[in-house]
């Protein structure tokens, strides 16, 4: 089997998957020429993200990487769902194989990319530093990712 | 289990198996022993040699095995390439819709100093004889064009492509793996110089196949060692193989007509039934095309899911989408027909073998259209289109 278990069940029963209307911040990363795109869009109250849904064009691991990150941050606050890994989402996954590791890199570049709109649309201050170029995913060689 | 992965490979004919098991339990002999036993095997390699050369149309002493396609196809372009280089001859015409054993031979001559140019397939995926003619150069020293692609299903004009090869007296091979056994082919009557096919793609055991090698080419060794195969392919023959191989293609060109007739049936109302998913074009020409082949692309999902989701279903599919590969690029095949990126990624290959039904050609018409809609719902690509913020590439 390709993938595990835990992928296979959020690929078939992902999580959280739809729109937010009037989302606090809206995140995408991800190149339809690539094959992946994923979209989240959060609700925040206070500073707890109340909501979070997605949309993903991509392959089993991209749909069950972004179910499993929502999953992740889904009731936490912002400072807790900024410290999403990679790594946490393909753990928590049991493991996604080595081709697929970017697919999990999507995720937390969507999630942060989310959490980066809604600071942007409130002026609040935040470390640039936090939230890396897309570049970083290496999948795509080179940063071609904005869509 | 609904399978509709044929071009990947097929499930082994009981005949096939029947012929193999002597070969694998009492008759176990090596061909080029002396006694009887050995001489028990050479009779079947002759017998399976005969055969296969009948159903080409040509002579069993024109039959080289090999370990399937793709080493048949090696050999006859390095062959070609190394023959051509003596004379001073560097320069190969082939097409951009080639199976890789085809491409990236020409890579490793064209990194040799060899000349490679590759014919456009166009949107139908079928290549043109005046671009050919217009390709042929003085020092031309070969020329591969496959049959039947084994994505799309397009069956290129291989007579005709032949004929001018056989006019300008360049060497015309082909790669018939997706063809040999699901429709007519005569090596004489289409003017081809060199054949490439494998069992598995016709009920037979899969590791074995044929290069058809006309008399008088002159072949080079890809494996050096024993006498075996006239000297050009050394090992000791694989009996079992060789004999499943000869009664699978002998089932299937006996049965070739009633199985096309049957086949074309189920694809054409397979096509119709899957273009009347809203934003999803056929791939390749509707026409010429093997008589088990569907290749369509849905607009704003993606393969892999697709794949994945069929076969939770109980269909087995295949796709051109880069992520069934574990590259970045979808099908190279797609993208020389000129489907974009985005669009590649989500295509579908249905390849039906005559054991497939119309039931179950009806299921799959039943089941794909959820499919895809579910994976559509999810797919932030659809949603802009949805929403009128990007512009449908198919209409």
């Amino acid at each position: 089997m390709l993938y595990s278990e835990k992928v296979m069940d959020h690929f078939t029963n992902p999580r959280n998957v739809g729109t937010i209307e009037n989302a606090d911040g809206v995140g995408e990363v991800g190149n339809a020429k690539c094959g992946d795109i994923m979209k989240i869009y959060l609700k925040i109250d206070g500073n707890i993200i109340s909501d979070v849904k997605f949309n993903t064009f991509g392959c089993g691991s991209a749909i069950a990487s972004s179910s499993m990150a929502t999953e992740m941050i889904k009731g936490k606050p912002l400072s807790e769902a900024l410290e999403l890994t990679n790594k946490a989402v393909v753990e928590a996954l049991d493991g996604l194989p080595p081709h697929k590791i970017h697919c999990s890199v999507l995720a937390e570049e969507a999630v942060k990319a989310a959490i980066k709109d809604y600071y942007d649309k409130n002026g609040i201050e935040y470390d640039k530093s936090m939230f890396p170029d897309c570049a970083s995913c290496g999948h795509c060689s080179g940063g071609s990712c904005e869509v | 289990m609904i399978y509709t992965d044929n071009a990947a490979t097929t499930r082994m004919s009981k005949t096939a198996i029947d012929a193999m098991t002597p070969y694998l339990d009492t008759i176990y002999g090596n061909p080029s022993s002396l006694h009887s036993a050995g001489q028990e095997a050479a009779e079947a390699l002759l017998a399976s040699r005969k055969t296969v050369a009948e159903i080409l149309g040509c002579n069993a002493s024109e039959i080289y095995f090999t370990s399937g396609g793709s080493e048949a196809d090696n050999q006859a372009i390095v062959s070609a390439a190394l023959y051509g280089e003596r004379k001073g001859k560097k320069h190969i015409i082939s097409t951009a819709i080639e199976h890789h054993a085809v491409l990236h031979t020409l890579k490793r001559l064209e990194k040799q100093g060899f000349e490679i140019t590759l014919l456009d397939a166009h949107e139908d995926g079928i290549v043109r004889t005046e671009e050919l003619i217009d390709a042929i150069r003085a020092d031309t020293a070969l020329v591969t064009v496959m049959y039947a692609n084994n994505e799309i299903g397009t069956i290129q004009p291989i007579k005709e492509i032949g004929a001018i090869c056989r006019e300008k007296g360049i060497p015309f091979h082909t790669d018939a793996v997706q063809a040999v056994g699901h429709i007519d082919i005569d090596v004489n009557r289409d003017n081809i110089d060199m054949l490439s096919l494998s069992a598995h793609k016709f009920h037979g055991p899969k590791g074995i196949g044929v290069l058809y090698a006309k008399k008088g080419t002159v072949l080079t060794n890809l494996i050096d060692g024993g006498a075996q195969e006239r000297g050009k392919r050394a090992g000791t023959e694989n009996i079992p193989a060789i004999a499943g191989m000869a009664a699978a293609l002998k089932e299937a060109t006996e049965h070739l007509d009633k199985n096309a007739a049957k086949l074309t049936e189920m694809r054409d109302r397979l096509i119709e039934g899957l273009l009347k998913i809203p934003h999803t074009i056929l791939n390749g020409d509707v026409a010429k095309r093997l008589p088990g082949n569907v290749n369509v692309c849905f607009e704003g999902i993606e393969g892999e899911s697709l794949l994945l989701l069929l076969d939770a279903k109980g269909i087995c599919a295949s796709s051109g989408s880069a992520c069934t590969s574990g590259s970045l690029d979808p099908s190279h095949v797609l993208l020389a027909i000129g489907r974009p990126h985005e669009i590649a990624h989500g295509s579908l290959r249905l390849s039906l073998s005559e054991e497939n039904t119309p039931e179950e050609i009806e299921y799959i018409i039943k089941t794909v259209p959820e499919v895809v809609s579910y994976l559509r719902n999810m797919s932030p690509v659809w949603n802009d289109l949805q929403k009128g913020e990007k512009n449908y590439v198919i209409q």
